[in-house]
Order: C-alpha cells, then structure tokens, then sequence
C-alpha cells in the first residue's frame, strides 16, 4: 500500500523527533521550570507547553513554507510556475491575517485567565494554615522571618509541604528577584516597598533558590537552599532554630546588613518583631522610618501646612 | 585640576586590560603612519570627515558599526567563556567587578553603537537614493549627528583604559546606579556615551523623517515609497518620539549622581520604580527601531532575488504602521515580577502579543513574495532566509515571555537572554548583513565576494543555534543571567557547547571581513559596471554604482511602485536625460566633527568632573556653532558641464557592457 504524504511525513519525522525527545527526556528533571513541586509550578508550566504548542501550529508550517518555496522556485527550477507580477490574493491576505489573530485570541484569552489565577498577591486557596514568611534581600544573602514561629534564618528556607506560603518581600538596598524555580512564580524585592507572593510546596525535597536581579559584586553567591518537610520535620525544625542562641535584634540586622558574600547558614532563636517593620521602611539604623514620615505629611497636609513640611521630614530621612 | 582624574584611573594591575590597549595603541599608531606614509591626511579629511554626502556618511556609520561589533563580540568570547570555565564552582579567570562590567559593555555596544550605526547608516545610504533624493533635507546636521555617535563610541572605548565602565548591566538600573552603590565613573561614562550619541540619533531621526516627507521625486507618493523607505520613516518617528524619554531619564540619573538629587534613589522620596518605567518606555520602542528596517530590507531582498512583485505591499505599510504604534504600548511586559496588579500585567501581555500579528503577516507575506518566483540564493538572500527560519523561533520565545503567568518563571532567565538574541542576531543582524551584502556595489562600485558572503551567513546561522538553544535549555532549568560563577556540573555541559557556538559566530565574523578584504583585492573582476547588479526593481539602483555624488542628473518621474522595474520594462531605465541642469549641493564641512570632539571632550570633563574643562569646551561648541551660522557660503552649484561628462562616462560604461 502507497504511504500518503502525512504517514510519509510522520515516518520520517518520528524518529528524529523522538531522538530529540530522549535527549531532552534524559535529563528531564534537570529543567527545573519544566519539573515543577508546586501547583503554582505546575500551572505555569502548563501554560508554557500549551502556548507552545499552540504556537507552533503556525511556526512550523511557516518554517516549511520558507524551506519548500524557496527550493520549489529555485531560479534553476523552470519547471515552476513564474508569475512576476502576481502581488495580490484577497484569499490569501484574508488567511494571513485571520490565522494570527485567531490564535493571538486564543491566547489572549488563557494570558487573561492565568494572570488573575496566578497573580502572585492571590492567597492559595487551601484548608491547610498558611505559613507567613517575611523576607529580606541584602547585599548579598536572603533573611528569611518567620513571625510566627519568631525565629529568623539566612540563606535557608524551609517550609512544611501542603501548607500555603505568604511571603512578604522588600530589599534592604539593591533590587533583588526572590526565585525558587521549582516552586513557581519569582517576585521582585524593592527596598522601601512591599511585594507579596504565594507558593505552596507539593512535595518534600530540596529545591535551589536564587535572586534573578543582578545586583551588584556578589550577586552569583546570592543562593540559598530552599527545603520542603512534612510537617513534624517542620516542626522539629522550628524547635532546631529556637534553641540557637542568637536572637534577631535591631543591632544583629545592622550586622547583618553589611555586605557580605558567601555568607553560611545561620539561625536566630529569637526575633524583635520590628525588625522587618524597619527594613522595610528604611529604619533599622535609626532614621526616621518611612511610613511614619509619610503619616506625618499627610497629617500636615490636612493641617494645611503644605508642602514645606513634607519637604523637612524628607530630607530628615535624607541624612 | 583633573577632578576625580589621577594616574590610578588606569588600570595598570588588570593585564586583560593593559594587553588589549597595548594591542590598540599598536594598531593606532600603525594606521597614523600608514596615513601619513601615504600622505592620506588631506583625502580623510576632504573626502570623509568633512563630507556631508549622506553616501559617505552612511558608510562611516556602518564601519564604526563593524569595529564596535568585534569590540562587543570580544566581549561576549569572554563571558561566554567566563561562564564555561567558573561553572563547575571555580571562580574563571574574571573577577566580578570586571565581568560586570564586560556584560554592561557588551549590551551597550551592541545596541547603541553597533546595531544603531548599522541601521542608521544603511538608512542613509540608501533612503534617499531609494526617493529620488539628491541628499538628507539637512546635510550639516547628518555629518553633525554622526559624528556625536563617535563622539559616544569614543567615550565608551577611552573607559576601557581610563577609569571603568559601569557594572550595572546595560540599562543601569537605580539603586544599583546610584552613587551610593556604584560611586565610581562607571556608569558617568554610561550616561554622557549614550547621552551624547542619543542627540546624534535623535537629530538624524529629524533629518531622515524630512527627509521622508519632503523630498521624494516627483510621482513618488506615499503608498509608492518603497518599503524600506516605509520601515524607515517609521523607525525615525519611533527615534524621535522615544529618545527624549532616554535624555531626560538618564539626565534625572546623573542629576541623583552628581547633584545629590533624588528622583531614583532610596531615600529622599526617591523611587527606582520610575526609572525603570521610564527607560523602557524608550527601550521598547527601540526594539523596533532596531527591527522594523531590517524589516524593510528583507523586504527589497526577497523581491529583488525572487523577481517578483512584493507580494501584499499594503498589508505590509499597515502592519509596519501597526507595529510602530504598538510598540508604545507595551513596555510593562519588561517587568510583570514588579508586583503590579493581575490586570495590569495581563493588558500588557495582550498588547504584546497583539503585535505577533502585524509581525505574522509580514513572514506570510514573504513566504508568497517567493511563491511563484525565481528566487535565487545570492548572499543577501540567504541572510534573509536565515531570518525566515530563525524569527519565527524568537517570536514563539517571545509571546511565551509575553505571558504574564509564564514570564513569571522566564523572567531574567538565559531563556530571555537566548530569546532576544534570538530576534536581534535573526532579525537585525541578518538584516544588517543582508543589507551590507545587498547595497554594497551601490556604495563602492562591486560586489561582495559570494562564497565568503555565504559562509558567513551559514557560520552565523549555525553559530547562532549552537550557542543560544543550550541558552534556552538552561533557561528551562532555572538558571538566571549575569553569573559570575556557579556550581553546577549540568549547565556546564550547556556552557561548553555555547561556547563553541560563539566561536563557530566569530568564524562568520572572520568570514566577513575576509570577504571585504578579497573584494576589494578582486574588486576589477567583481564591478558593477550598469549599476543594477541583482535585477533589482527600486530607484536606487537606477543610477551608477557607485552613485554620483548628486545622485541623480534629472529627478526621475515615478508613476508606480517599483520605480526601476518599471523604469526597465517600459524601456525607460539607463536613458541618459534629455537636458542637463546644473545641480545644486551643499558644501562639505568640518563644523560637525569639531563640535562633536568638543562634545567628547565635554563628556569626559563631566564624567570626571573637571568643570573648568568641561565649561571651556561648552563655551567652545557654543563658539563654533554660532560662527557657523554665520557662514553663508554652504552650497553651490556643480556645473551642467561637468554633470555631462559624468553621466556620458556611465552611460559609454554602460555600452560596452551591454
């Protein structure tokens, strides 16, 4: 029996295709984006093969068309049909056009709906409690606060699988991106402002995490390990870093606050709980702290003293 | 006296540095012998530098464009094998405080000082050629604006020896370009490099646009300009609507450096989030200054090599049109990881990849400018087929990164490295080549060399594959941009073939400029003796090659598109004119080189702060143009005699070749 020309197509693809396949597949769970830990992971990963998939309904034929007409009318080739003046087809404008905005519709639509679904601000809908985890970038290593459990580490995060995450993020000078691959969604962390983000780990395991924002001379070291327990791992855990005698005090943060590269694991059995507050608002070394000049110009602006004043209080946060 | 300058700018213990200038200050001095060896002074001077004839000015652009290319690409040799040396947890042979500032220096380079000069300068030579034009509408100021491009190149290069360049990456995100944190000159010479060639780029996009629009030939309307001329007008109008926001956010930026200000910083009310709004409201837009001539190009070439009509013209005017509006809408898509809200992010995904679309269409309609042809595979047509294969790739890349929810594990990932490699290497320098291959008789009177012309393209083409798909791949395993060093035996693999990638793009690049050198060893054997090498179908190719410097002896009629081919097929084209008129041109002068030497030096003195130096050379530009504007003796008229015996030289050319 005659092949027709789409099992003739598949026959001699296959194999390549499926050569390609294993070269990728072999090392599959190297591509972290595509091997994901997390429903936020796996929602975006989704997205990427399906977009494209979808877009390669019109890359490759277009790829074809290139390769075909160009061999087909091959100057050599006077066997082909030579229209020099051939400029127009309705039919085919009307295709060209159509093709595109129809999958860009497509698209749009699936760009529309995961945004809202994957808005990193979104809490994950869950039974479970969520953990809050307030994190700093400094130059250059991640201070993770866990206000609840009042303890505090660097360079280490861990989280109880299943349970959501809300991290609170700010920077304390440079702009960093907060990034665990294999969770999902990356944020950027700002100094004197506040990003959100929620990731919730499926399964247990240790995932690499790192800022994706160059900032500065020891941004290559900026990574930390990231591991996901069950739940009384967790909680042994907690009880690990507790009994380290070293507390999160507003002096340990100045410490700590001075660039530094490759720095170690370290735990803080105890934590001031304004110290995020005053990373945050540019405060932990004793200037005035942001939100409360920003408070206290809006007080006198009701009070109808102006802008003079705002301008003092800034410039008393300038020195 | 020397403001912040003293004999510790240079830096003397860093031997890469030291060898390279040494290697350049070889170089520099062998060409100043050779010029005076071979009393080459005069001819550079009356013949380049003063010149105002856009031909010679567009290829002054396209020769820094090719120097400043293997400055970039030595750069890029060095990351790349930065990063395949220190990715088994040693630290490579480049510390960070000089990688930072390779990395910076490349993207900087490559946009503003080779892909620009390369654009910029095929737009020259060829618009007004392609209109029926005998020059730009203001010839003082195109000589004016490229030299300041100099000028910002120069500043640039001289940070290699003196001082260092920034070591912010190539867009110098605030806090990180803050005094605070990058107290040095680096990012000094950043601002007043890319603010001095910025007002040369804007200038010419005012030039070329009045180009566009006032002085195209007789019956050449708008729907009838040939497409590169559309893609052109608008890239210009792009250049002159976005260039003020980059002046004006990169004054803001050294307004915070040098005057202690707080626009961006993090104190005083300042907020970095503002700058980067504001630089990539520039630098979207940019992009399709950028894209949209190579557009164009790819355009003359496949209709040129296929021997057909443009297929779909004015779908292809529309969906420049479409493209150059849409490009204003977008450039929140650079940073959806900022934290804005979820319909905020989405709208500028879906204005994003709306402009797929326009872009789609074009691919399509290249695709049927071949069908039906008889399309043959010269050089220029094979760069453009290197582009049809390979875009597409980068616009998938592209869309993906467009999408909120998925850019929000690509975000900053090789993955987005490897894709705007992917449309800038497949579209513009494809595009660059294509048209350096396709206009070069035009401008020098013979073609390119073809067997190296196409190894070239086949190096770059497989080249660039090789290094960017192991880009993509880690991209996909989570590995971001800008490391130094890293541990991860995985990625190395990835890193070794890259590597090799870039080597095979340095062969293509090798291939290049053997193909110059051969060309014009064989140039007899290469001429273009009737000024219409490839059977093209635009004006440009109605004159002689290379052009007279008038251009055209009689403005020729135009009554449809594809002027020329018309022109042939009506038996109109190589009919020398019936009656010859003395020509009217503008007279060369040095008034553009000087103030831009004055406007390098000023940035110096400002990137130094060496204000008494940087007053006095204010004052002096301030001098010199005023005094020139006093000059009135700028134009003059060549004598129908002369334009005779011109155009009866090309025309007994022409004879004896047919």
């Amino acid at each position: 029996m005659r092949e027709n020309p789409v099992q003739r197509l598949t026959r001699r693809v296959f194999p390549v295709a499926a050569a390609a396949a294993a070269v990728f597949s072999v090392s599959g769970c190297d591509y972290a984006i595509l091997d994901p830990k997390g429903p936020i992971g796996a929602d975006e990963k989704w997205l990427i093969l399906f977009s494209t998939g979808l877009m390669l309904v019109v890359v490759i034929p277009v790829t074809i068309m290139a390769l075909a007409f160009a061999w087909r009318y091959r100057a050599s080739n006077k066997a082909a049909v030579y229209a020099p003046n051939w400029e127009h087809s309705n039919a085919i404008e009307v295709v060209v056009w159509i093709i595109p905005c129809l999958i860009i519709a497509t698209l749009a639509y699936f760009t529309w709906v995961s945004s809202h679904k994957l808005d990193p601000y979104r809490p994950i809908a869950s039974r479970a409690k969520t953990v809050e985890v307030q994190v700093v970038s400094m130059d250059w290593k991640w201070l993770f606060i866990y206000p609840e459990q009042k303890i505090a580490t660097v360079n280490e995060l861990v989280l109880p699988v299943d349970r959501p995450v809300h991290f609170r993020l700010t920077s304390q000078s440079m702009m960093n991106t907060f990034f665990v691959p294999q969770l999902g969604s990356m944020i950027y962390t700002m100094p004197g402002m506040q990003t959100q983000l929620s990731l919730l780990a499926g399964h247990p395991g240790e995932y690499f995490g790192v800022s994706a924002n160059f900032s500065g001379e020891g941004f290559s070291d900026m990574v930390f390990t990231t591991r996901a327990v069950e739940a009384t791992q967790f909680d042994q855990w907690v009880a690990m870093v507790r009994s380290s005698p070293k507390a999160l005090s507003l002096s340990a943060y100045r410490d700590l606050e001075k660039p530094t590269v490759k720095v170690p694991v370290a735990y803080y059995g105890a934590i001031d709980p304004v110290v995020y507050h005053h990373a945050l608002n540019q405060c932990a070394d004793g200037a005035p702290c942001m939100d409360d000049m920003m408070s206290r110009a809006a007080a006198a602006d009701t009070l109808g003293l102006g802008d003079r004043a705002f301008c003092d209080l800034v410039s008393l946060k300038g020195h | 006296m020397f403001g912040k300058l003293t004999l510790n700018a240079i830096p003397l213990d860093v031997p890469i540095i030291m060898v390279t200038l040494g290697v350049i200050a070889c170089a520099s001095i062998a060409i100043l012998a050779a010029l005076t060896y071979f009393r080459l002074w005069r001819p550079l001077w009356t013949n380049w530098i003063t010149s105002v004839d856009h031909k010679n000015i567009g290829i002054m652009y396209i020769f820094l464009a090719l120097v400043m290319l293997l400055r970039g690409f030595a750069d890029a040799l060095m990351m790349r094998s930065q990063q395949a040396l220190a990715s088994t947890g040693g630290t490579g042979y480049l510390p960070p405080e000089h990688y930072d500032q390779i990395f910076t220096a490349h993207g900087v380079i490559m946009i503003f000082f080779m892909a620009m000069p390369f654009i910029v300068g095929l737009m020259n030579l060829v618009v007004p050629l392609q209109i029926g034009a005998r020059d730009v509408a203001f010839p003082y100021l195109n000589s004016f604006s490229f030299w300041l491009t100099v000028a910002g190149a120069m500043l640039v290069n001289v940070s290699l020896g003196i001082g260092e360049f920034a070591r912010t990456g190539w867009l110098a995100y605030p806090p990180l370009s803050e005094a605070a944190y990058s107290p040095g000159v680096g990012v000094d010479y950043y601002i007043w490099a890319l603010q001095t060639s910025g007002l040369g780029t804007l200038l010419s996009g005012v030039n070329l646009i009045t180009t566009i629009l006032k002085m195209r030939a007789p019956g050449m309307t708008l729907m009838r300009m040939p497409v590169f001329t559309w893609t052109s007008l608008c890239a210009n109008m792009l250049i002159v609507a976005a260039f003020p926001v980059l002046t004006a956010t990169l004054a803001m930026l050294s307004l915070d450096r040098t005057l202690g200000m707080h626009f961006f910083t993090n104190d005083g009310g300042g907020n970095p989030m503002m700058y980067i709004n504001l630089i990539w409201i520039w630098g979207h837009p940019e992009v399709y200054i950028l894209v949209l001539p190579c557009f164009g190009i790819f355009s003359e070439v496949v209709a040129t090599f296929a021997g057909k009509r443009l297929f779909g013209y004015k779908s292809m005017v529309y969906a420049t049109v479409c493209i150059t509006i849409l490009s204003f809408t977008v450039w929140l898509h650079h940073f959806f990881t900022m934290g804005s809200g979820a319909d905020v992010n989405a709208v500028f995904g879906i204005s994003t990849m709306l402009i797929s679309i326009p872009t789609g269409v074009k691919i399509f309609n290249w695709l049927f400018t071949m069908y039906r042809g008889r399309v043959r595979m010269s050089a220029p047509m094979l760069w453009t087929m290197g582009f049809l294969v390979t875009f597409p790739v980068g616009g998938l890349t592209g869309v993906l990164l467009a999408i909120p929810a998925s850019d929000f594990v690509l975000h900053n990932s090789l993955f987005l490295v490897a894709h705007f490699h992917n449309v800038i290497i497949g579209g513009v320098v494809f595009g660059c080549m294509a048209g350096l291959n396709y206009w070069f008789p035009k401008a020098f009177g013979f073609k390119l060399d073809e067997r190296l012309g196409k190894l070239s393209a086949l190096c770059w083409f497989v080249g660039f594959f090789i290094t960017f798909v192991p880009l993509y791949a880690v991209g996909l395993m989570g590995m971001t941009r800008r490391l130094n060093h890293f541990n991860n035996p995985v990625w190395h693999v990835y890193m070794l073939v890259a590597m090799a990638g870039a080597v095979i793009i340095l062969c293509g690049i090798v291939a290049t400029l053997a193909q110059i050198a051969v060309s014009i060893r064989n140039r007899k054997a290469l001429a273009d003796l009737t000024g219409d090498p490839w059977g093209a179908r635009t004006l440009e190719w109605a004159v002689s090659s290379p052009a007279p410097f008038y251009n055209f002896a009689a403005m020729p009629p135009i009554t449809d598109r594809d002027a020329f081919w018309e022109m042939k097929l009506r038996g109109l084209a190589h009919r020398p004119p019936s009656q010859l008129h003395r020509i009217h041109m503008p007279r060369n002068t040095g008034t553009g080189f000087i103030l831009s030497v004055l406007a390098g030096v000023l940035g110096f003195a400002l990137v130094w702060n060496i204000w008494w130096l940087a007053g006095a050379s204010f004052a002096a530009a301030v001098a010199v143009a005023i005094t020139h504007s006093f000059d009135e003796n700028r134009d003059y008229y060549v004598p129908s005699e002369q334009v005779a015996s011109i155009e009866s030289a090309y025309f007994k050319q022409l004879t004896v070749q047919v």
